[in-house]
């Protein structure tokens, strides 16, 4: 049964270049641990047929931390929750360029400033607005934001004030959003998601698995995903912070994180799927088999308050799996 | 859990002081090897038990206290 559904996909998606139905991947979604790796060697077709071998390499910085008014349950930088993470002002120009060129030297393309807010007052407008350009003409990378909620004016701004891609996640399905986040709404921040390509930017929108929400709620999430129409989808898995609501959750079993993996690229064949925040505790030594499960761009280095493993030890993989790095943009 | 030696980064553990430098409370009240989480940056000052400014960048961080300055690196 699971080598005929598998088999199903893939002429679908390989042959037929056809996106699956949301039913489908829920049916995908339960066959059994010994039907995974053929699931994940799917997923790796499917990827370097809709995508190509290149990985997309990223450094992000945390321009701003913690102090948040918003009561994501997952994170550290809720000024709601008591976390070890201290509040720190808007670092000033020169550590933010320090550490885009650190980001360049390592090979990456793209350059993320997040912050920790839960949307851009006009003072933090004016200053993304000066940081981008001099980010990217000084160290020559293309420059993405992080800064939360936008109005339909601050979208346009960004967008002609040089941000290449704007992220804003959805981090779980619209059914579950409720359990996680009570200070805005899904819709929020699907509106801005919308905004965000209306005005021309690249559209980050990331995932956050392991917060108790069901297999059916990640299928929905996918469904969620395609009518936003992201170019690229981190996946993070819950990395539990001490002091937050999740912080005495479990993290997700590996083999478990591979199969959502190959399944979130079965449903979303074009897109840039990256390996983002979690992979290093959830993953442990299995790694390498996200990159050969449908992942095709990764977070290089460390996170946004927490570490990740050695720059030298993903770049030492990506080499030994022969895949070179490269910019990439969405396939259509 | 990892060791007291891996911090990544290159960045040294902190030395031995009266509070934990993972969980801020008073030295010997915890076992600081055992709260440590895997690849978190120490988070509070080992003298006085502050939390401390941490800057994380791509291939670096850097602690320090308002009270007693960066943490060696």
């Amino acid at each position: 049964m699971s080598r005929t559904l598998i088999a199903e996909a893939g002429e679908q998606l390989l042959d037929r270049r056809e996106q699956l139905t949301l039913d489908q991947l829920a049916a995908l979604a339960e066959v059994p641990d010994t039907s995974i790796p053929s699931l994940t060697a799917l997923a790796h077709e499917v990827r370097l047929a809709w995508c190509g071998p290149e990985v997309e390499v990223e450094g992000i910085l945390s321009a701003k931390t913690g102090g948040c008014p918003e009561d994501c349950h997952f994170c550290s930088q809720s000024s709601r929750f008591e976390t070890p993470v201290l509040a720190t002002p808007f670092l000033d120009a020169d550590e933010v360029l320090r550490a885009a060129e650190e980001t360049a030297r390592l090979g990456a393309s793209e350059f993320c400033i997040v912050l920790a807010v839960r949307g851009p007052d006009e003072r933090t407008m004016r200053r993304i607005l000066e940081l981008v350009p001099l980010v990217r003409d000084r160290v020559g990378i293309n420059v993405a934001v992080s800064a939360g909620i936008l109005t339909d004016d601050q979208a346009r701004r960004f967008a002609e004030g040089g941000v290449h891609r704007y992220n804003h996640n959805l981090e779980t399905a619209r059914s579950y959003f409720p359990q996680i986040v009570t200070t805005h709404s899904f819709e929020e921040r699907f509106e801005t998601c919308r905004l965000v390509r209306e005005h021309g930017m690249e559209l980050c929108c990331g995932v956050l698995l392991g917060m108790g929400e069901t297999p059916a709620q990640r299928i929905e999430l996918i469904g969620q995903l395609r009518e936003v129409e992201p170019a690229e989808v981190p996946v993070n898995f819950l990395n539990p912070r001490p002091g937050t609501p999740l912080g005495d959750r479990p993290l997700v079993e590996p083999l478990e994180a591979l199969r959502w993996i190959a399944l979130f690229r079965l449903g979303l064949p074009s897109v840039i799927l990256r390996y983002a925040g979690g992979r290093e505790v959830t993953l442990r030594e299995l790694q390498a088999l996200g990159l050969t499960s449908g992942i095709n761009a990764l977070i290089v280095g460390n996170y946004l308050t927490t570490l990740g493993r050695s720059p030298e030890a993903d770049l030492q993989m990506l080499e030994d799996l022969r895949m070179p790095i490269g910019a990439l943009s969405k396939v259509l | 859990m990892g060791s007291e030696t891996d911090l990544p980064g290159g960045v040294s553990p902190p030395a031995e002081g009266a509070f934990c430098c993972w969980c801020g409370r008073s030295a010997g009240s915890c076992d600081g090897a055992a709260c440590r989480r895997a690849l978190d940056p120490p988070r509070f000052c080992p003298v006085c038990g502050r939390r401390l400014r941490v800057l994380v960048t791509p291939s670096g961080m850097t602690a320090s206290c308002g009270e007693h300055g960066p943490l060696a690196e």
